[in-house]
């Protein structure tokens, strides 16, 4: 709207219409680190390496293992599709089995 | 016997890695562009043959053999490295300690003491451990075809059974492991 210096008579509105420029977020599409039992590994040993790696408290840790134990596997983290590559290739450094995928939904 | 084992680990990862990136290896998996102005090792890497290796160097995405073996090749040659430098620090830190790396359980058979090896380890000397410790785990573990909840199994063999004797060792490895975790906070 050009402004031609005009006083206006009119109510001027107290709202004004925009486009909605909030940026549009392209979702990325989320990529998870899933960690799989496995019949060699220590309990005490998944949960260190929870500890260890990702910084969680011990008691975050040992729910994790738990799950990995009891439900085969886990969810442990979730980013973008390098950050989970790293996160898995950290997983078999320690020797874990883990593998990228998208989140589910 | 356990920088015996250390030292076949180093062998396996090390052997696979001249093979594995080879021209011949990998004509079927990889870029038959590449491979033909001799970029062989850049090729994408397939799953290892031999099952211990796929247990130490297991597939990323198991349903997609394309990403698996892009994944594969970025990452294996570092992971192989990193392996065999924290079991070639448990060789190290044996033979520090005075261990007898050539003694075998063959030479001093009249001898009842078991040979002790006092091992001084700092922090990053424990994480070498903890990880070769779960590789010689994964190794043996793997060759012994152990299941979750097979203790029934292992219990029935006779002592004189080789594969008894070497599921033994794979707990005493992880006798080990366990102690030495719980020392790290």
């Amino acid at each position: 709207m050009r402004d031609d210096g005009r006083v206006s008579t009119a109510p001027a509105p107290t709202e004004v219409e925009r486009p909605d420029t909030q940026d549009v977020v392209i979702p990325e599409v989320p990529w998870v680190t899933v960690v799989w039992n496995d019949p060699v590994n220590l309990m005490s040993y998944v949960s260190w390496v929870f500890r260890s790696y990702f910084g969680h408290p011990k008691s975050k840790a040992d729910k994790l293992m738990l799950q990995v134990h009891e439900e085969g596997k886990a969810v442990v983290s979730d980013g973008s599709r390098e950050e989970m590559e790293r996160d898995v290739e950290a997983m078999h450094g320690y020797g874990l089995w883990a593998t990228v995928q998208k989140a589910a939904g | 016997m356990l920088a015996s084992l250390a030292a076949q680990v180093v062998e396996l990862l090390r052997d696979g890695v001249g093979g594995g990136t080879g021209v011949g290896d990998t004509a079927d998996a990889g870029d038959p562009l590449a491979v033909m102005v001799g970029l062989g090792a850049d090729a994408p890497l397939p799953t290892p043959d031999d099952p211990v290796l796929a247990r130490l160097l297991p597939d990323a995405y198991p349903d997609d053999e394309s990403e698996a073996a892009d994944f594969r090749r970025y990452t294996e040659p570092g992971l192989r490295d990193r392996k065999v430098a924290n079991a070639s620090a448990v060789i190290a830190s044996l033979v520090e300690a005075g261990a007898d790396l050539d003694a075998g359980p063959a030479a001093e058979p009249e001898d009842p003491l078991p040979v002790r090896v006092d091992v001084e380890l700092d922090r990053a000397g424990v994480d070498a451990w903890v990880r070769c410790l779960t590789d010689l785990r994964l190794a043996l573990g793997t060759r012994l075809e152990v299941a979750d909840g097979d203790e029934e199994r292992w219990a029935q063999l006779p002592d004189d059974e080789p594969a008894k004797a070497m599921h033994d060792v794979y707990d005493w490895l992880g006798f080990i492991q366990e102690t030495l975790v719980s020392t790290l906070r």
